[in-house]
């Protein structure tokens, strides 16, 4: 009896360790999210679509071109944030006095465009970077080094935006154009400026997604779907547009996942989560940290 | 310095002013005194581009502010204090300030201006790490014209500063404008506060319905049968 709580205890360990691990990369998806919405007010429904082109991106740079991982991952950073900044310039401009649903109808178009290209350009098989790191092992636990680099950049890629958004003029602006668009022009502020560089910003958040996803999951034109919509729920549930909400629910989910996989099947581990998200919403359905007023 | 031609303004089919001639000359403080809804705030929103005149043109010390972008209009030296302060809430007091000061020639001098509006304001020195929604009326209406200072403006446009505040905080923010006006900035105020505002400024336009009724230094609007007996309750 005694040695089965022990090696239960190093498993229950381990799958909260994991879950913090899942719960890094997770939030970093959750916060380019917020960023779009909570600045430009409009949600980008294509979000993990722009992750798979990023995936695709580092997948021909390494296996194509022969670049190595590190080399391969600014510039896939770099694509996404074009076309980030892209999607602002063709679809959400013209869109942005629009009613919201239209907005998210575009958005919503542009996922199946972008799968759709996928699946013309690149095939429906399942493509990996063909490279595998090694599994850290912690006394009878065991860690894989992918989700550990995957934790540290995100974290690494948080940090950046917090600073960016905190000591620069620019990050300022956009914490500012969130709570009085109006009055923008009076403080100089070219406001459409704000929201190239807002979506360039997204769209950077997502490519560093893609490069530590890939090192985890193979890449094939519906990929988006395997967390695109664990992102919303996480955003949902922090309160879509709060930065530190969308953080706190992504380590939330991620340990329900984890914990709930741990004591059934990785699949019911997503069920619960799921469950979860619908008690909240009627509990607080605002989000977790939503402001009274 | 600022001189408007035959403006006309509005929202959609809604007419809010028609042919207002204004001047303000360098070094004055000029009032506009005016009831509820006689378009003293769309005044002040026409010249600080916020809403486009229909017709009639607006100059700053030459340049066609009409041409220039709303974003641009701050760098010809005019700041303007919205209508209800308009802080950011949830944006500590000193990034609200940061935010007056985004402007690139502002930027360059972001520490000595912040400097200037601490010694101006001490107690906004206090609560520079405070959330600005948290700051009482008096303070926040400090905080505003503070941020408009950063841009260090040639023209401060102050649109109701009196508004929804205590008596006794009414008389420290008409103070704080004497004070503002001694160091040599020039003025345009709008107000419906009219016995405090005509002894702030040196000129006064009585705006009624849209259009300028008429005009004068203060002592002469001060002793106006209509201003007296319309605004002034004597």
């Amino acid at each position: 009896m005694g040695s089965f709580l022990e090696i239960f205890d190093i498993y229950l360990l381990e799958a909260v360790l994991n879950g913090i691990l899942l719960g890094g990369v997770l939030a970093l998806l959750a916060l380019g999210l917020n960023l779009i919405f909570g600045v430009i007010d409009v949600t980008w429904i294509c979000y993990a679509e722009l992750v798979m082109i990023g995936m695709y991106g580092m997948y021909y740079l390494v296996q194509y071109y022969g670049l190595s991982y590190y080399a391969a991952a600014p510039l896939a950073i770099l694509l996404v944030a074009a076309l980030g900044a892209l999607l602002h310039f063709l679809v959400i401009a013209p869109l942005l006095s629009s009613p919201p649903i239209n907005q998210l109808l575009a958005t919503g178009g542009v996922l199946f465009v972008l799968q759709s290209f996928a699946t013309v350009a690149f095939g429906i098989d399942f493509r990996n970077l063909g490279i595998r790191l090694p599994i850290l092992t912690l006394g009878d636990m065991h860690l894989s080094y992918s989700r550990l680099l995957a934790f540290g950049a995100a974290l690494i890629g948080m940090i950046v935006v917090y600073l960016f958004m905190t000591r620069t003029f620019t990050g300022t602006a956009i914490r500012a154009i969130a709570q009085d668009r109006q009055i923008m022009a009076l403080m100089g502020v070219d406001a459409k400026k704000i929201y190239v560089v807002t979506s360039a910003l997204g769209g950077a958040l997502a490519g560093l997604a893609a490069c530590l996803l890939v090192l985890q999951y193979d890449v094939h034109p519906f990929v988006g779907l395997s967390f695109g919509p664990i992102t919303f729920l996480i955003c949902v549930l922090g309160g879509l547009g709060n930065f530190v909400g969308g953080f706190v629910a992504a380590f939330l989910f991620a340990e329900i996942i984890s914990l709930g996989g741990l004591f059934s099947d990785l699949e019911w581990g997503y069920v619960l989560a799921f469950a979860f998200f619908i008690v909240m919403m009627f509990v607080r359905p605002a989000g977790l940290l939503a402001r009274r007023s | 310095m600022l001189e408007l031609k035959s403006v006309d303004a509005g929202y959609g089919s809604f007419h809010a002013l028609f042919g207002v001639n204004l001047e303000v000359k360098a070094g004055e403080a000029v009032g506009v005194i005016g009831p509820n809804g006689a378009g003293k705030t769309t005044l002040m929103r026409v010249i600080s581009g916020l809403i486009r005149p229909t017709k009639g043109s607006i100059t700053m010390q030459g340049t066609n502010v009409l041409t220039t972008p709303a974003h641009k209009i701050v760098e010809l030296g005019i700041a303007h204090v919205p209508e209800n302060r308009r802080l950011f809430p949830r944006l500590t007091v000193e990034d609200n300030l940061k935010m007056g000061a985004y402007m690139p020639a502002a930027r360059a001098r972001y520490a000595e201006r912040l400097d200037f509006v601490f010694n101006l304001f001490p107690r906004m020195k206090e609560r520079r790490h405070q959330l600005a929604g948290t700051m009482s009326g008096g303070e926040q209406q400090m905080c505003a014209i503070g941020r408009a200072l950063m841009s260090d403006p040639k023209l401060l446009l102050l649109d109701e500063p009196s508004a929804g505040l205590a008596p006794v905080v009414v008389q420290q923010v008409f103070e704080l404008v004497k004070r503002i006006r001694a160091g040599g900035l020039t003025v345009l105020i709008v107000e419906q506060n009219v016995q405090q505002v005509l002894q702030v400024v040196d000129r006064a336009y009585l705006l009624e319905a849209g259009s300028i009724r008429t005009s004068g230094s203060s002592a002469e609007l001060l002793a106006s049968d209509t201003i007296r007996q319309a605004y002034l309750g004597v």
